[in-house]
């Protein structure tokens, strides 16, 4: 297999005594669409805060696209074209949404006039067009979720690593959001999520991580991770893993 | 040792004065650790303290002493209506506005007082005004030392009132969990008035020991609001301790500084001390809060 | 829809070429000094504001010490001229570069430590205190005696007979800081200050380098200010400590785009013409009395935190999205 395009090797994160992630090791290879789970407090969410760049890792190293990450900045992270989402939406409340996606735009186009452009597109493409000229305040959860989306991904990204975007969306919501993820792969963007919608993880991912008190306790296919009944009971809660096989086979 | 004859009482000098700018800057402190505001107008409701205390004894004669009974609930009464009408409605969900309305507030008491009172400096005499009390290494003036003792009694006694009374034990809840505190049914505006209101009555007191060392003028609010908040930042945000020992720090700062460093550039060692904590470490000696 | 004074794109290119008409034409209607003099505060005060906007309203960071920019710009103007024999239209240039490295001084130490919020207002008060300070001790400016430009009045000299050569001067910086916030409004550079405004750490996460481009407002907005200050100095030809470095300054610098309307292009002007207009009836209303006309300023500054967070500019916009918000 080729050089993966993040490389994740022996993290190790503290907050205080509390040691938050411990010796993680993962990769993601260019294409992929891969999934991070675990119950809450795994310590999800400060991998992908370290990856960023918005954390400093205590030990280990990141590499992306062949280069150090490590102790970088969220921004030049961004720039080499890594780009997170956040868990809990943070839209750019006064503005609209198109000027929110065209923050992200201006990553890679420096004039206004090309950056709204982009902005137009990638909005209308993840279908909010109807929403440009709102102001991001007024939105739905649903919208909001999508505008986080669409500003990552209005930064070109090599690799998006999305934050629970499904979280608080209805089921018609995260049938048309898992399509869209599935879109954005098939347009060449690799994809690193966090998700607690189980059924999204098993029919998206290609590859699953599994984090468990800050240190991976498993990683496989979909199928092996479901059928690791050890595993998804040790964080689903017992009988977990029987209704998962159920629902895969259900979907298969 | 050539200097120690001078340093001894500048150092006096300045632990007197430090102890009523702790208990100047409790005030701040207690505001800031329950409400999470930083009081812009605090210094300027210094001010009006004084001028309370200037014309209780000029027109009634009434000892400054005796106004201890009288300045501080009426500040108490004035920093609850304040946050009550004005300081609680303003944020609109950003900390900037309220820093907003209490800079507005000090402007409008500022020049108000300029306006009724005119700029002139004043002073009040007292039969005690200037005495001293020899303490074998160095002498002291009377008032400044009932400053000193009364500064830090007060500060005990409200460091004991909040460990003690049910009222501060709500108001303590309040500031460590301001949700939980409304599900179990705590008046949340009316706590966060009522710690305004004893924060604006430790500044009541303050000026009741100041006066008499003191003088008061309009613009004596802008001098102690960057000093209160340089000792609540060198202390810690919210830290008890923390104002007492910033307060007497800074007033140490001053003196030595203004020994030194002449009288013009005296009060730079406190900005420099406060743009710097800031800097460098913005939770204070003993603070724990980020 | 209704009109609004939120402008942007075409329609606020012809607003400004609008106020441009109506400022040339201004003076010519303006028969008396008094009302002359008048619209020259009025200018100058935008100029401020307009300064204080770009960073605070544009950029969120709000400042309680613009004097620290403004006061250097007066004090080089003023020092170069007196002590150095340096022309004031060099010293005018020279009183921006010196605003805009106090401010990219002042901005370097407060963001390098992530200063935000409170603590950021605070610390640039207390760096406009310590320049004050330190003006009132140091020689070259005169300490707390202040120093006096000589009266020169040729135009060579940056000192008009004329008060209209001033008007047109402050007129020009006015309108500089106008373009400057349409500037804001319709680049890159801007959006990513707005952007760091509504949420920092969203901004970074797009790949915004949110220290640089709050270093870059802080040392444009540390430049008009000291514009400003080099104005004033010319125009007053006498400066203190406490007049340069004091909060006054500072307060006014504020007060102007948060009356008028935050991050707004023309908020300044309009807060400025306000606050000025409503200044000027106190003053014939309740006598010229020491106080009482900064008391109702702050009293202004009191209601419109309270009423209209969003400044005058904000009703007409706020009208204009809510019923919006209200269908989604």
């Amino acid at each position: 297999m080729s050089e993966p395009l993040l490389d994740v090797r022996h993290v190790d994160k503290s907050f205080g005594g509390l040691r938050a992630i411990a010796d993680v090791s993962l990769s993601v290879h260019q294409g992929e669409i891969v999934a991070l789970i675990g119950p809450n407090g795994a310590g999800k969410t400060t991998l992908f805060a370290t990856v960023a760049g918005f954390l400093k890792p205590d030990a280990g190293a990141i590499g992306f696209f062949g280069h150090d990450i490590l102790g970088s900045t969220p921004d030049r992270i961004c720039a080499l074209g890594l780009v997170r989402t956040f868990q809990i939406v943070q839209p750019f409340a006064g503005l609209t949404v198109r000027q929110n996606i065209a923050v992200g735009a201006h990553l890679r186009h420096a004039g206004r006039r090309e950056a709204l452009e982009l902005a137009d597109s990638v909005g209308r493409r993840l279908g909010m067009a109807a929403l440009l000229d709102r102001p991001a305040i007024g939105l739905t959860v649903a919208a909001r979720k999508r505008l986080e989306l669409a500003r990552a991904l209005a930064t070109e990204p090599r690799l998006l690593l999305l934050d629970e975007v499904m979280a608080g969306l209805n089921p018609t919501e995260i049938d048309e959001i898992v399509a869209m993820i599935r879109a954005i792969r098939d347009e060449g963007v690799t994809v690193l999520l966090i998700e607690h919608v189980m059924q999204a993880v098993m029919s998206l991912a290609e590859r699953i991580y599994v984090l468990n008190n800050g240190a991976l306790i498993a990683e496989g296919t979909p199928a092996a991770i479901a059928a690791n009944s050890a595993v998804v009971d040790a964080y689903l809660g017992h009988g977990a893993a029987g209704k998962l096989q159920a629902k895969q086979v259900r979907h298969a | 040792m050539l200097e120690f004859s001078i340093l001894l009482p500048a150092l006096l000098n300045g632990l007197t004065i430090g102890a009523v700018y702790a208990l100047v800057a409790l005030g701040l402190t207690l505001i800031y650790g329950v409400l999470h505001i930083i009081n812009f107008a605090h210094g300027s409701m210094l001010m009006l303290a004084l001028y309370g205390v200037f014309f209780l004894h000029a027109l009634f004669g009434i000892d400054p002493y005796v106004s201890l009974l009288i300045v501080p609930p009426a500040l108490f009464v004035l920093g609850y209506a304040l946050q009550r009408g004005v300081i609680g409605r303003a944020s609109h969900g950003k900390d900037e506005n309220i820093l907003l309305v209490t800079l507005g507030l000090a402007i409008v008491m500022d020049n108000l007082a300029l306006y009724f009172w005119k700029a002139d400096t004043r002073t009040i005499d007292t039969p005690y005004g200037f005495d001293t009390v020899d303490l074998g290494i160095a002498t002291i003036a009377v008032p400044k030392a009932v400053a000193f003792v009364a500064a830090l009694l007060i500060c005990c006694a409200l460091w004991l009132l909040m460990a003690r009374t049910d009222l501060c034990k709500a108001i303590r809840a309040l500031a460590k969990e301001r949700q939980g505190a409304q599900l179990v049914g705590i008046n949340v505006p009316h706590l966060f008035a009522m710690s305004f209101g004893i924060g604006a009555a430790c500044v009541g007191a303050a000026a009741c020991l100041l006066l008499p060392s003191f003088y008061v003028a309009p613009d004596v609010g802008q001098v102690f609001v960057l000093i209160a908040f340089t000792v609540v930042v060198l202390g810690g945000m919210g830290s008890f301790a923390g104002a007492l020992i910033g307060g007497m720090i800074i007033g140490v700062t001053e003196s030595i500084g203004g020994l030194f460093l002449g009288e013009s550039l005296g009060q730079l060692g406190i900005f420099v001390i406060f743009i710097a904590v800031l800097l460098f470490r913005p939770t204070g000696l003993l603070g724990h809060r980020a | 829809m209704m009109p609004s004074l939120r402008l942007s794109g075409q329609r606020a290119l012809w607003a400004m070429a609008g106020v441009a008409i109506i400022g040339v034409v201004l003076p010519l209607l303006l028969r008396s000094d008094f009302w002359l003099n008048f619209a020259i505060m009025v200018l100058f005060f935008t100029v401020l504001g307009q300064a204080w906007n770009i960073l605070g309203g544009y950029g969120g960071q709000f400042s309680f010490g613009h004097a620290a920019f403004f006061g250097t710009g007066a004090y080089v103007t003023a020092v170069l001229q007196v002590k150095f024999g340096i022309n004031p239209w060099l010293g005018f240039v020279l009183a921006g570069i010196g605003g805009g490295l106090v401010g990219a001084a002042i901005g370097f130490l407060s963001f390098r430590y992530g200063l935000r919020g409170s603590y950021f207002a605070l610390v640039t008060l207390a760096f406009a205190e310590v320049l004050r300070i330190l003006a009132n001790a140091a020689a070259f400016t005169g300490g707390g005696v202040g120093t006096l430009i000589p009266l020169k009045q040729t135009a060579a000299n940056f000192q008009f007979v004329d008060k209209t050569g001033f008007y047109f001067v402050i007129f020009a910086l006015m309108l500089i800081g106008l373009l400057l916030a349409y500037w804001l409004e319709n680049s890159r550079f801007g959006a990513r200050l707005m952007a760091i405004r509504e949420n920092e750490d969203a901004a970074r996460a797009l790949g915004v380098n949110a220290f640089a481009i709050k270093l870059g407002a802080i040392s444009l907005s540390g430049a008009l200010a000291g514009l400003a200050g080099a104005f004033y100095a010319q125009y007053f030809l006498y400066l203190d400590p406490r007049l340069a470095y004091g909060p006054g300054i500072s307060v006014e610098a504020l007060l102007v785009p948060i009356i008028g309307g935050m991050g707004t292009i023309f908020g300044p002007l309009l807060g400025a013409t306000v606050l000025h207009v409503v200044g000027e009836i106190a003053r014939k209303v309740m006598g010229d009395a020491v106080g009482l006309n900064l008391a109702l300023y702050g009293m202004v500054l009191v209601a419109m935190v309270l009423f209209l967070p969003n400044g005058i500019a904000g009703l007409a916009r706020r009208q204009r999205l809510k019923p919006k918000e209200e269908r989604l």
